[in-house]
């Protein structure tokens, strides 16, 4: 580069009034690209971590979630009985049977509701399950009343806090315990005795059944006998990709809207660019020919002119990054639209997200910089030196 | 007129700059126009809500049903004067991503309380009649290309099966609050396959809606539905239909908000820049103007011509934008027809796009046409080189 | 004795401009020499050409016919890329607006021509100082154009052209834009540049002052080049 940087930076800096607009615009624009992809990657990572790959879900056929469907008990008993299931330390096999259902929560602070999953769980739920620990008091005992609540809920939510009581069905059930399963969507739920919620809600049937294979690679056997089975009318998933399904109506709509705004946003930076570059190389034409004279050829000024407008997308992007960074200080707390059920989950901020937000702020640069570099490069130098 | 024509003029000097400046303002009340349009799609449902219907539902939650012998203690209730119910039925139409609401209902107490869904007396008639036969909006139909007369097969998931429906009749909606994306059998198919297949389920609606005979009293009859079903088996919990929509946006609200918030700054800083760029072009034509001054022209005149300028960019971006808005709600709402069933570009929208433009358009000339006013003709000469 | 070796030779250069459907003549039958070491002023009235005849020898400007060769170079035949480097190394400009870079220092200014050249920063280096020196701004170095005067921007200016040692040195009303103090101290300074380093110098301009240093003096009138020329010893 014949030209140096330092030359471009210091034109940025002279009419700062003029850069920071413009900067802003893109780091705005790269805000929004950015925590898109945050939000889907966030919401990636709570569903998919959210299941264990060894781990098999069996629910009905069809019915798409847990919520949804009904495993009676003799269709239990012979999914229990499948040889691939894995036995645990207690030397038990790594099967369960557990009820997800819905209850309406209320919000602390705002009253207003939310839709909870309560899930009925027995002795081996916890193992099948080990990104959830028990952070505060303990588990519900069997046969009691007792329930524990996710750590997203506990804190969300009137009555699912430790030492609080929930009402309902006609019964008080008191929350003996918190759990924290990280990034995980188990966060959002409430646990309890699966014996007794079938009782209180009087469901005769299970949701689904969950169990640990023996060897990841016996999946494919499995599932073909389960489905194949006419006695029974189930299906059979990876836990890992039961949850990632159930967020794609979530993500398909995140990726809908959040695009669509970034491309019109992008346009607006993009024009704001060129504005910008078109009034800079007319406010230097004088210079412009004055470098021509000097010696310097078309393509330098051409690339001087690019690298300024790629330097105005880059400390726009870096801003842009730098704030939407923060946005991992927040979680997001609304409705799946999949599972009508209450889902937490946060931003997420990756080294490709970095990389690809920033690329794209060069390059709105780059697009916003053309054509005003083309135009100081075509410059006819007489003309040029008289405009000054 | 000379004061126009010279506005006219001046613009096209720099007619990429003003070309630019243009097309940026276009695009800032596009985006403003779409994204409140995303917005009142998301309260769409509570808008076409009436306040003379209550939804009641169980306690616990949507997911548990209410017994059918509810139907009778419900007339009763006093302030109610006509019963519905219903499941959400949640089939599937080939695939998952064809999406649309489904319900089974009771056909002529729910027309009765939906005089929304309009529908000819003879579709009416052909729908009651058949206990397979479904109506549909216009819009799901005209989707999928159904024609009266169809079989159509749904996939059960929270009722096992596979459905099969005929197509009766096509519902337009009244009002264009009204979404015209549903579909609805009948509630005796639905309970008769129930009773054969799990008898456990069967008479079991997920959901009653009553029909008040006076709106005012609205919350009174919800309570009084209420305290009946209290401390029995299965309690319920009844709202307006108005309260029971907001409940579902109420949950979905953090993107809602963090949307209005994005687009409210992104709008901002567009506009500035625009204001920005057409408060340079002023700047750089004080010269011009001190000129204009010795040629006779007025204080006022110079202003009016600033101002006149700026008005007049603004104002055709402001046209493009909001002539662009409609293609562009148009294109979105297919793209997203099944979250967000209404798009509607309001005239709200509109007037507040017009609104955003004129402060632009005033916020960006203001100082430039008052130093110009106030500039003394030699100096403004000799801005001149 | 003054060396008479022709170093510029134009051979019935004419320039014409084109608009639209008009063709107006700028300069026509011009055959010109200058030797290494002159000082020559081109003068006239508004109109005649003189800076059009500039900016030809100084290679920004395309002649529509005839030919100019600049030490030994024919600049006429030269591509545009070809041109410019030819520029860089043989022509030190003088503009009457200065044109120096705001964002450059003073010895960021006086550099940007070497930066064109294989140059080490040290080379560079030695010569922008060289040059500073020559014109007296040593102290002024890191000093932004718009915190010099119009006479010391002026001779950040030729330092710039001089630092490449280039072959001839144009200047376009050189002293148009200054009061007449430092008008004298920059026609010194060319004097001294031209009279002790041998540079040869072609300057436009108006003012009879910055005529009187130069030693040989043309007129053009509408686009002609008058036959008779005065020469100072």
């Amino acid at each position: 580069m014949k030209i140096p940087i330092s030359y471009s930076f210091r034109n940025l800096w002279t009419r700062r009034l003029t850069t920071i607009f413009t900067t802003s615009g893109m780091a705005l624009v790269v805000f929004v690209f950015a925590s898109i992809l945050m939000l889907s990657a966030g919401l990636k990572k709570t569903l998919v971590e959210t299941g264990s790959y060894d781990n098999v879900v069996v629910i009905r056929k069809a019915a798409g979630t847990e919520v949804q469907s009904g495993v009676d008990r003799l269709p239990a008993s012979i999914i229990e009985t499948q040889p691939e299931i894995a036995t645990g330390p207690n030397g038990r096999k790594l099967v369960v049977k557990e009820l997800v259902v819905l209850i309406n929560l209320q919000k602390r602070g705002s009253n207003k509701p939310g839709q909870v999953v309560i899930r009925g769980i027995t002795e081996n739920s916890l193992t099948l399950r080990p990104q959830v620990k028990l952070v505060k008091g303990r588990l519900p005992r069997p046969g009691s009343s007792e329930l524990m609540a996710g750590l997203s809920i506990a804190k969300r939510f009137q009555g699912a806090g430790f030492g609080e009581t929930l009402h309902f069905s006609m019964r008080d059930w008191n929350i003996v315990g918190v759990f924290d399963a990280g990034n995980t969507g188990f966060n959002s739920e409430i646990w309890g005795d699966v014996d007794q919620l079938m009782q209180s809600f009087r469901r005769p049937v299970y949701s689904s059944v969950l169990f640990k294979l023996r060897d990841s690679s016996d999946f494919g056997k499995v599932k073909a006998r389960i489905e194949n089975d006419p006695r029974l009318t189930l299906e059979a998933k990876r836990e890992t990709t039961y949850y990632a399904d159930q967020s794609e109506m979530m993500a398909k709509f995140l990726r809908i809207l959040g695009m669509s705004l970034t491309v019109i946003f992008s346009f607006g930076a993009v024009i704001g660019a060129m504005i910008t570059m078109y009034a800079s190389v007319s406010n230097r034409t004088a210079e412009i020919g004055t470098l021509r004279a000097l010696g310097f050829m078309r393509r330098n000024i051409l690339y001087t002119f690019i690298i300024e407008a790629m330097l105005l997308g880059l400390v726009g992007g870096c801003i842009g990054l730098f704030f939407a960074s923060f946005l991992q200080l927040f979680t997001i707390s609304t409705l799946n639209f999949q599972t009508f059920s209450e889902l937490a989950f946060s931003f997420t901020l990756t080294f490709e997200i970095a990389y690809k937000a920033l690329l794209f702020s060069l390059i709105m640069g780059l697009v916003g910089g053309a054509l005003p570099a083309f135009r100081a490069a075509r410059m006819n130098i007489v003309e040029a030196l008289r405009a000054g | 007129m000379q004061i126009i024509k010279l506005i006219y003029r001046n613009t096209l000097r720099h007619k990429l700059r003003t070309f630019l400046t243009i097309l940026g303002l276009t695009i800032a009340i596009l985006a403003f126009g779409l994204l409140r349009t995303v917005v009142s799609a998301w309260y769409a449902g509570v808008e076409a809500s009436s306040a003379s219907r209550l939804i009641t539902r169980n306690a616990i939650s949507l997911v548990f049903m209410l017994p059918s012998s509810y139907k009778e203690k419900i007339r009763q209730i006093e302030g109610v004067q006509t019963v519905s119910w219903g499941n959400w039925f949640g089939g599937v139409y080939i695939d998952e991503k064809n999406f649309f609401p489904n319900f089974a209902v009771d056909p002529k107490t729910y027309l009765e309380l939906y005089p929304e869904y309009a529908l000819t007396p003879e579709e009416e008639k052909a729908f009651l009649i058949d206990r397979k036969g479904f109506i549909a909006g216009r819009k799901v139909v005209e989707r999928f290309g159904w024609k009266v007369g169809d079989t159509v097969t749904l996939r059960g998931t929270i009722f096992p099966g596979n459905w099969d429906f005929v197509l009766r009749g096509i519902y337009k909606g009244k009002y264009r609050t009204t979404d015209e994306t549903q579909f609805f059998f009948h509630w005796e198919y639905l309970n008769e396959s129930m009773k054969k297949t799990s008898l456990r389920r069967a008479d079991q609606p997920g959901f009653f809606i009553a029909g008040v005979k006076d709106p005012d009293q609205a919350a009174e009859v919800a309570a009084r539905i209420d305290a009946s079903f209290k401390n029995s088996v299965t309690e319920t919990l009844t709202e307006t239909e108005k309260a029971f929509q907001m409940g579902f946006v109420s949950m979905t609200e953090a993107i809602v908000i963090a949307i209005q918030l994005v687009s409210f700054v992104v709008i901002i800083i567009i506009m500035a820049v625009v204001a920005n760029t057409m408060a340079m072009s002023a700047r750089e034509r004080t010269g011009e103007y001190a000129v204009f001054k010795t040629l006779g022209f007025g204080k006022w005149h110079i202003a009016g011509l600033i101002f006149g300028e700026s008005f007049f960019i603004t104002m055709t971006g402001c046209a493009l934008g909001i002539l662009a808005t409609f293609p562009a709600a148009k294109a979105f709402g297919d793209a997203m027809s099944a979250f967000l069933p209404i798009f509607h570009v309001s005239a709200k929208t509109i007037y507040l796009g017009i609104l955003a433009s004129v402060i632009v358009a005033v916020v960006a000339a203001i100082i430039p046409a008052w130093r110009s006013v106030n500039i003394r003709i030699a100096e403004g000469l000799r801005k001149i080189t | 004795m003054e060396n008479k070796n022709p170093l510029v030779i134009l051979r019935d250069v004419c320039k014409t401009y084109r608009r639209g459907s008009q063709t107006i003549p700028v300069l026509q039958d011009i055959n010109l020499e200058i030797n290494e070491g002159d000082f020559i002023a081109l003068m006239g009235p508004s109109g005649s050409g003189k800076s059009t005849l500039l900016n030809l020898i100084a290679g920004i400007d395309k002649a529509d016919c005839g030919s100019i060769t600049i030490g030994g170079v024919d600049i006429t035949t030269l591509s545009e890329t070809e041109l410019a480097r030819w520029r860089g190394l043989h022509v030190g400009f003088i503009f009457q607006f200065y044109n120096l870079i705001p964002v450059l220092t003073a010895y960021e200014n006086i550099e940007l021509p070497l930066l064109l050249s294989d140059l080490s920063k040290k080379e560079r280096r030695e010569h922008v100082e060289m040059t500073l020196e020559m014109v007296s701004l040593s102290d002024r170095s890191e000093h932004f154009p718009s915190q010099l005067s119009g006479g010391q921007q002026q001779r950040v200016a030729i330092a710039r052209a001089v630092v490449t040692d280039p072959t001839i040195l144009v200047a376009d009303e050189p002293t148009g834009d200054l009061d007449r103090v430092s008008a004298a101290e920059i026609l010194g300074l060319m004097e001294r540049l031209n009279t002790q380093l041998s540079k040869t110098i072609i300057m436009v301009t108006h003012d009879p002052r910055a005529a009187e240093k130069a030693r040989i003096i043309r007129h053009l009138d509408k686009g002609y080049l008058n036959a008779d020329h005065k020469t100072y010893l």
